[in-house]
């Protein structure tokens, strides 16, 4: 692995993404990408007494599941990582207690996933690790009431609020040369805080992490928007994209019909979500469920995957405090 | 451009980029909700005063009161509240439901954490604000009245 310009690192061979699952919920699958959202479940407690246990119980199975689809002993994986978006990372931290293997806690909220997978790469490549597991996961009501309000409160969302995806994704990262689509590059974001302080405008809070990221990334690999299949965004909504294309565009780079945002794209457009979904179980349950599939396909050859995460907790916000993001690039080659 | 120039355009631009909920809508909406609810009210206010005739008027305030906080608990406890406040925003939220809603809500939700600390300690999550916000002004427009009552 070696450094390429201020934030960039190139992989010296490729870390393979040998397996990937995700679970997702009823609204998530009833969606646009129902097709690629095999598994899913219509009792959001999922049979558990609180919201926390359903949303552990969620992640549990998505991993399980992975390793029970792709005959893998959980014993042969080196190194656990994964992040959520609840405090004290309770629900990745919970997990990892039942698998009993080492584990890594990684938090950038909503980007958590991509921070999860560009470190594994990096421990792979630098030959530390042979095989680790990444996750990322989010629960519509365990977020709610952490950030928001009771689940039964009666009032009414801004126009430019996202929903909280119900749902987890997870992957197994390997040494192992496979023709499995292949993380090759990784960047890792600044902080950027641009003032927002609307706790309901996610999407312009996180947008200028994000445009900061790729715009990095692109003076670092000396490339352009076309030569990517596809660049996706975590979780901005309709709004952030928006914004996201015109901070770029204001740099001179020009995003075209390539560039996607896991959020606008998960949900139909409707009255409840507004801008589209968010959370860490966004990008993470459209990667490993749309991205990764059509990767293998080799429909896409070329993915660039940003999310974006929100670093501000409700205490800082209340204290009058503007939210902080954060985006973390991962490039996958099929 | 220093930092704060940069955040205060930004925030300039975000601002007009954010779609607005459409006003007109949402008031004809808390209109039709709101006076519903007070329709209600006002209903249950006269067939009681039809059966009880001789009721004095504090009563019949109380039971109305009573009928609108009970029905409002149960449609909370049942899902269905928070779908009609969606829809009727202040109108669901300004008439005693919106407060019978907001604790009712913070109870269900808390409940998980046990009695003391959970319901006990956060059922008042949401409607604190508004009763701190109901005693400060009372208390301000007693001493106005007090003062201008000497003259």
């Amino acid at each position: 692995m070696k450094k390429q310009g201020k934030q960039t690192y190139v992989l010296s061979s490729g870390v393979s993404i040998v397996a990937a699952h995700t679970l997702v919920g009823t609204k998530e699958k009833h969606g646009p990408l129902a097709n690629y959202f095999k598994d899913y479940f219509t009792d959001d407690t999922f049979g558990q007494p609180t919201f926390e246990k359903a949303e552990r119980e969620m992640l549990l199975t998505t991993i399980t599941e992975m390793l029970k689809k792709n005959k893998i002993n959980i014993d042969d994986i080196d190194i656990y990582i994964g992040g959520d978006i609840l405090n004290q990372l309770v629900t990745t931290n919970y997990v990892a207690e039942q698998l009993q293997i080492p584990f890594i806690g990684a938090y950038s909220a909503c980007s958590s996933v991509t921070e999860s997978i560009a470190l594994a790469s990096a421990l792979i490549d630098g030959n530390f690790c042979g095989k680790i597991l990444c996750s990322a996961c989010s629960h519509f009501s365990t977020a709610e009431r952490q950030y928001r309000f009771p689940l039964e409160f009666g009032n009414q969302r801004q126009a430019y609020s996202q929903w909280t995806v119900t749902g987890a994704g997870c992957m197994l990262l390997s040494k192992e040369d496979s023709a499995c689509p292949k993380v090759t590059k990784i960047c890792f974001g600044k902080v950027v805080d641009y003032g927002v302080l609307d706790l309901a405008n996610m999407g312009a809070a996180m947008a200028p992490a994000a445009a900061d990221t790729l715009h990095t990334f692109f003076i670092d690999t000396n490339t352009t928007p076309t030569d990517y299949d596809l660049i996706a965004t975590g979780d901005l909504g309709k709004l952030g994209s928006d914004i996201f294309r015109d901070l770029l565009a204001k740099d001179g780079i020009n995003l075209g019909n390539n560039y996607i945002d896991c959020g606008h794209m998960i949900f139909n457009e409707d009255e409840q979500c507004m801008q589209g979904g968010s959370g860490a179980g966004c990008s993470a349950s459209v990667f490993s469920g749309y991205i990764y599939t059509k990767l293998k396909e080799k429909k896409f050859k070329k993915v660039l995957l940003l999310a974006t995460g929100a670093l501000m907790s409700t205490t800082t916000n209340q204290q009058g405090d503007s939210i902080p993001a954060i985006s973390h690039l991962i490039m996958v080659e099929a | 451009m220093n930092k704060n120039q940069r955040n205060a355009d930004y925030l300039i631009y975000v601002e007009n980029q954010s779609p607005k909920s459409g006003w007109f809508v949402s008031l004809f909406r808390a209109f039709i909700m709101g006076g519903t609810i007070c329709c209600f009210g006002q209903m249950i206010s006269d067939v009681l005063k039809s059966f009880y005739p001789t009721m004095n008027l504090l009563t019949v305030g109380a039971w109305v009161n009573i009928v609108v906080i009970s029905l409002t608990i149960f449609l909370t406890a049942f899902g269905v509240f928070d779908v009609l406040a969606k829809y009727g925003g202040a109108g669901t939220f300004i008439p005693i439901s919106g407060f019978a809603n907001s604790i009712a809500s913070c109870a269900i939700e808390y409940k998980k954490e046990g009695l003391v600390f959970g319901v006990g300690a956060k059922m008042f999550y949401v409607a604190g604000p508004v009763l701190v916000n109901g005693v400060a002004y009372s208390m301000l427009v007693g001493i106005i009245y007090f003062v201008v009552s000497l003259f």
